[in-house]
């Protein structure tokens, strides 16, 4: 008999601590998503102004939207509503602000498109005709430069 | 009218005049084949600016010890009571004065450059005459925008407003001159860059030239980069030391687009390739300075540097304008001078891993830009500005960052042309081993990567810097041995050798393990715990293996600032192993508040309080407590870079003399650099 009641109490502590440990968890992941509205600058959780009272009425916000069950999206549409679009600290990926999530993304892919693309190019290509005044073959100066490059760049 | 203003006011102008005359006659002298005495007096002027721009500072610097509040500058950044270190900080603490810093530096740099002449002295002259340009913009920001020795219209106040409080730290005596010599250093290699480009230069040699002016230039904004993270973590008190404000990124663009040339550069040295790409890629960095400047002091972005802002924002607009419009203007007209030497010969070589490296660097400042400026691109399609912060810039650069650390791993191991898979694998097995093991080590002790994205990512920092650290030690520990089995030296006085004979690749490679130390304290990040508490006497907060106790808490004034501070005992395991002070100051003249941050630092946490204020209901402090783990491994890192690139900036020494007459093949060491 005592061995179930001992189960289903350290289940209830665990339950208890576990779940604790999520909001606690949730708040912080929540709170670092948002800025302090007072002027500055800075992440909600990591306003430290002496008496800033925005940070923490809107950490209590934060807190009560929680507990009443809020998902992130209402959450922060709350606070959005509130407070303006720049209470959010990234764009929301919807609308126009999905550009400044795709935008380095669509870079890095046409960059390394273009990478490849040069290195084959330069692969098939033959060998360069040079400008005017450049001599095709190394120069006595050329020459000296490379050498001097190949002997501090190697053993 | 105060005498140091009237002076000020004077020297000021007489540099505007010399700059402005070594810019014309130089001019001329370049155009006007025969009129090499003209052009020597265009020399003597520039160097002359330099005494000109550093009496004005010097005389500003005056001003601020004597305490002369008729003029505007001194009153608003300084006042009696300041400590005497600050007063010399005074200087570079506000717009004028930083304007003034930017041109005595420059200066500096161009009176080194105008006395190392005979060098080449076209070239030089060329690359005088442009950076007599940039030094007429700035002095003529200086003497009608921003003028530094501007006089106090009406009643001149009995003190002045002080030096802001986030600035009253030590770092911060320094921080401003590392940065601002790492900002205007890169007007150098642009100078020499473009002065090649307009002359149809022959060769690498302008390359060769400013190899250890950008190596220094990039050296310095590293520090000063670093210096201002740590700063911010002991200053600002948030527990952090980078929040991707836009002036921190200001920095970071052109450290970037600089680190991808010092790489890039190498392809051009040895083989005559990318020099399109690195002619761009040196405007570049010099551009990114310049709106880094812009983006300090227009005060157009939103930042927590909001230490000096005004609408001289237009003055850098035209100038970044006008000088983009000569870049481009040069390179149309002299593209056909730039074509490459050799083609590319396979895609597993030094060469495309550079390529690659300089892709992933453009892109991460690309990044950096355009989350910098989205706000201002928002506002303009939508009406409405949105944030652009950590959260935004953190998950877009780690991926990149990743890759980055990748080819920093696998790119030393490849040689130029062609690398065969074979040796690829050869060279590439044990550290690969070594990354792996360290992966499955952190899971053993409780790192798991599929419960959080930023557990995931440590996981991978840390393997990677792995993988980059086995590399680095793989290379010394191949060319070591090769020393040694010629000269019959220990394998360690083989590595010394090693380093000597080769000190640009060998710096490079520890530049590399510093870059290791630091990403591994990035890595830390993931890991930070905090908590905050009201504490009263003998009130208790545990915070990770430590244990804090509040013994009590104190108020002190002295005539610069009035402080509170808490006395905090700190256990662990039942053992006092610490008290710290954590305390926040109210200085008199601003009345503003600063924290200071009381922090116990090792490799393996830090163990950071701040006061956050005192309750006004009970008069008892609150304390915050950061964990943070490895974030010491940051500062060292900095440390093993600067020692690296110290080396790379020595000399190499003659090469060992080998006892048998057995020939050394490079390849047999490693790839090359």
């Amino acid at each position: 008999m005592r061995r179930p009641i001992l189960s289903t109490l350290l289940l209830s502590l665990a339950i208890i601590f576990f779940v604790g440990a999520g909001d606690d968890a949730h708040f912080k992941e929540l709170g670092h998503r948002m800025m302090c509205v007072c002027g500055c600058n800075q992440i909600l959780l990591e306003c430290n102004h002496v008496g800033c009272r925005d940070s923490d009425r809107m950490r209590g916000e934060l807190m009560t939207a929680l507990e009443r069950g809020d998902n992130d999206d209402l959450t922060l549409q709350g606070f959005v509503q509130k407070y303006g679009p720049t209470v959010v600290a990234a764009p929301i990926n919807k609308g126009f602000n999905r550009v400044a999530w795709i935008t380095p993304f669509v870079a890095l892919g046409l960059g390394i498109s273009f990478v490849v693309f040069v290195v084959r190019s330069w692969k098939n290509r033959p060998a360069p005709a040079l400008a005017d005044g450049i001599s095709p073959l190394p120069t006595p100066e050329s020459n000296s430069f490379r050498d001097q490059a190949r002997k501090e760049t190697e053993l | 009218m105060s005498p140091i203003s009237s002076v000020g006011s004077f020297v000021l102008l007489l540099a505007l005049a010399l700059s402005g005359y070594s810019f014309l006659a130089g001019l001329v002298a370049l155009l006007r084949p025969g009129s090499e005495g003209l052009g020597e007096t265009s020399r003597r002027a520039g160097i002359a600016v330099f005494g000109a721009v550093a009496l004005a500072a010097a005389l500003l610097v005056t001003a601020a010890f004597q305490d002369d509040f008729s003029i505007a500058y001194i009153l608003h950044h300084s006042n009696r009571e300041l400590p005497i270190a600050y007063k010399f900080a005074v200087l570079w603490s506000g717009q004028e004065g930083s304007l003034l810093f930017w041109s005595l530096l420059l200066s500096a740099y161009g009176l080194v450059l105008r006395l190392r002449y005979r060098t080449d002295p076209k070239l030089f002259a060329h690359a005088s005459v442009i950076i007599a340009s940039v030094q007429v913009f700035f002095l003529l920001l200086l003497n009608f925008a921003a003028h530094p020795f501007a006089i106090v219209e009406g009643a001149i106040p009995p003190d002045g407003n002080g030096l802001n409080p986030l600035l009253q730290y030590p770092e911060m005596v320094i921080h401003p001159p590392m940065l601002y010599l790492g900002y205007v250093g890169f007007t150098i290699p642009f100078a020499f860059a473009l002065a090649a480009l307009v002359m149809r230069y022959p060769g690498e040699k302008w390359i060769q030239i400013t190899r250890r002016w950008t190596m220094v230039t990039w050296g310095f904004l590293t520090v000063g980069i670093f210096l201002g993270a740590h700063w911010a973590y002991n200053v600002l008190g948030w527990g952090g030391y980078w929040g991707w404000d836009p002036v921190e990124n200001a920095s970071l663009m052109p450290w970037l687009t600089g680190t991808a040339f010092l790489h890039s550069v190498m392809m051009q040295e040895k083989r005559g390739m990318l020099k399109v790409w690195n002619m761009w890629l040196i405007f570049a960095t010099f551009l990114l300075s310049i709106f880094g400047t812009f983006l300090t002091r227009s005060g157009v972005v939103s930042s927590v540097h909001a230490f000096a802002q005004s609408s001289i924002g237009t003055w850098f607009v035209v100038f970044m304008a006008l000088t983009f419009a000569v870049c481009v203007f040069f390179f149309v007209m002299n593209r056909s001078h730039l074509k490459s030497e050799h083609k590319l010969e396979s895609l597993v070589s030094r060469e495309s891993s550079f390529l690659f490296n300089n892709l992933l660097l453009i892109v991460a400042c690309f990044t950096v830009l355009w989350g910098t400026l989205f706000p201002i691109l928002s506002e303009w399609v939508q009406g409405t500005k949105v944030t652009v912060g950590a959260p935004f810039f953190n998950r877009v650069n780690i991926p990149v960052a990743l890759l980055l650390l990748l080819l920093t791993a696998v790119g030393p191991l490849l040689a130029w042309r062609n690398t065969s898979l074979d040796s690829l694998k050869r060279n590439f097995l044990w550290p690969a081993i070594g990354a792996v093991t360290v992966a499955v080590l952190m899971i053993a002790f409780g790192v798991r990567p599929w419960k959080d994205a930023s557990y995931f990512y440590s996981l991978m920092t840390i393997s990677l810097a792995s993988l980059v650290a086995f590399t680095v030690a793989s290379e010394f520990v191949r060319g070591g041995r090769v020393i040694s089995s010629h000269t019959g030296q220990s394998l360690f006085a083989g590595i010394v050798q090693l380093g000597r004979r080769n000190t640009r690749r060998y710096g490079g490679y520890i530049v590399h393990f510093g870059v290791v130390l630091i990403v591994i304290g990035f890595a830390g990040g993931a890991f930070n715990q905090d908590q905050e508490k009201e504490m009263g006497f003998g009130d208790k907060m545990k915070l990770g293996p430590y244990t804090l106790i509040c013994r009590s808490y104190t108020q002190d004034d002295n005539p610069n600032y009035g402080s509170e501070s808490a006395i905090m005992d700190v256990e662990k395991d039942g053992r006092l192993i610490d008290t710290l002070y954590p305390e926040r100051r109210v200085y008199h003249a601003s009345n503003q508040p600063a924290t200071m941050v009381a922090n116990r630092s090792s490799f393996k946490e830090d163990l950071y309080l701040v006061y956050e204020g005192q309750n006004p209901d009970t008069g008892r402090p609150i304390i915050k407590a950061h964990l943070n783990p490895l974030v010491m491994w940051i500062w060292a890192g900095v440390w093993v870079m600067l020692i690296g690139t110290v080396l790379a900036l020595i000399p190499n020494a003659l090469p060992v003399r080998v006892a048998a007459a057995v020939r050394v093949e490079p390849v047999v060491v490693g790839a090359g650099d």
